[in-house]
């Protein structure tokens, strides 16, 4: 539910970069760990209503979902988190630690030839 | 085509504020408990009956968000805590710059411990940061066992669970020693407390924590005021 505040400030960021860039955007890179609980076609969707009028009308949005990162405290080595399967894959120990999720970021603009 | 790299945290401005009303924390030493649950987990029940057992111990404060009324902090205020509440007008979460100005409509300098009770949503106030000390998450029993797996990400970044409404266990098959299990493997240091808002079972070890919390925090004013020798 908390993609339309979401998609209103990827709107304003990337209509700063457009004013910026003189150009106008058609294409978008965002990132997010998957603990941002963004879902990826509800953002789609609540970014292509809120920006009809806008510069940023039909820019295709790119989302790219992280996955959550482990570190295993016996053998140091890092790895996917998964519930259901919470050992190292490595080395089969159970203690391990999360890493912080990764940040919701707008990676990259393509804009249009002038 | 142009590509142009940006690099930009999509969610700056909140984090801004949340940097802000973490100094602002920290300058009086206040802890400052973001609580967050499903809608009907028992949150208000839970805060005034923390506040009733608290009396006289500690001065605690209160800002409620709800994406309407404010039936929740009348309850709070009748507990005997001052409370200001916050209407989202739909939104499913409470934002860093809401929670900069309540700040303002409390007695915050008098306040030994702020309370924040998100609005009711098990998902989207977790990826909000509100600059608060720690995260606070109520399961209650009804719910289910299965939360903590299903919602990893609140589970994760609590440093309290509760789980609310254990007078009614025997009427469930809700499985304590799983959530214990699930819980643990998503953060270890997590601490989970067996509350029950209504009959006061377990509500002794959460308030000690309370206190515990802010005591650490008054110590190190006295730490700080005590005149050089
Ligand atoms: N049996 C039982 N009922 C409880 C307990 N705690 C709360 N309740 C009941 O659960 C219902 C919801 O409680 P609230 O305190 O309003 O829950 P909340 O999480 O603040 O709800 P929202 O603010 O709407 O998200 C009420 O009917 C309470 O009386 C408990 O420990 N045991
Ligand atoms: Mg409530
Ligand atoms: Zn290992």
């Amino acid at each position: 539910m908390h993609e339309a505040t979401v998609a209103q400030f990827i709107l304003e960021a990337i209509s700063a970069e457009a004013k910026k860039q003189k150009a106008r955007p058609i294409a978008a890179k965002i990132s997010c760990g998957v603990f941002n609980a963004i879902n990826t076609e509800t953002l789609k969707f609540a970014f292509e209503a809120i920006s009809i009028d806008t510069v940023c009308e039909n820019l295709k949005l790119n989302i790219e979902q992280k996955p959550i990162k482990a570190k295993c405290k016996k053998c140091h080595a890092t790895f996917e988190f998964d519930l259901h399967e919470s050992k190292c894959p490595k080395c089969r120990h159970d203690d391990f630690e999360l890493l912080p999720d990764a940040p919701l970021l707008l990676e990259e603009i393509t804009f249009e030839d002038k | 085509m142009r590509k142009v790299k940006v690099r930009r945290k999509i969610l700056i401005a909140n984090e801004e504020y949340a940097a802000k009303n973490r100094a602002f924390l920290k300058e009086r030493k206040l802890p400052c408990l973001n609580v967050i649950s499903s809608p009907g987990s028992g949150k208000t029940t839970l805060l005034a009956k923390t506040i009733e057992t608290l009396r006289g111990k500690l001065s605690i404060g209160v800002i409620e968000g709800d994406i309407q009324t404010d039936i929740d902090a009348q309850r709070i205020r009748k507990a005997g805590a001052p409370a200001h509440q916050i209407n989202t007008d739909g939104a499913c979460h409470l934002s860093a710059a809401q929670i900069s100005y309540a700040f303002h409509k409390l007695p915050i300098d008098r306040l030994d411990l702020l309370f924040v009770e998100n609005v009711g949503n098990l998902v989207c106030p977790s990826t909000f940061d509100l600059g608060e000390t720690n995260k606070i998450a109520v399961l209650s029993v009804p719910e289910g066992d299965d939360k903590p797996a299903k919602y990893p990400m609140i589970f994760a970044r609590a440093a309290v669970v509760l789980i609310n409404k254990i007078d009614i266990l025997a009427a469930t098959d809700f499985n304590i020693k799983k959530v214990k299990a699930d819980i643990s493997k998503l953060n270890k240091k997590t601490k989970i407390f067996l509350v029950s808002a209504k009959t006061g079972e377990g509500m002794k070890q959460w308030c000690d924590w309370l206190e515990n919390l802010a005591d650490n925090k008054r110590k190190k004013i006295l730490k700080k005021t005590r005149p050089r020798q």
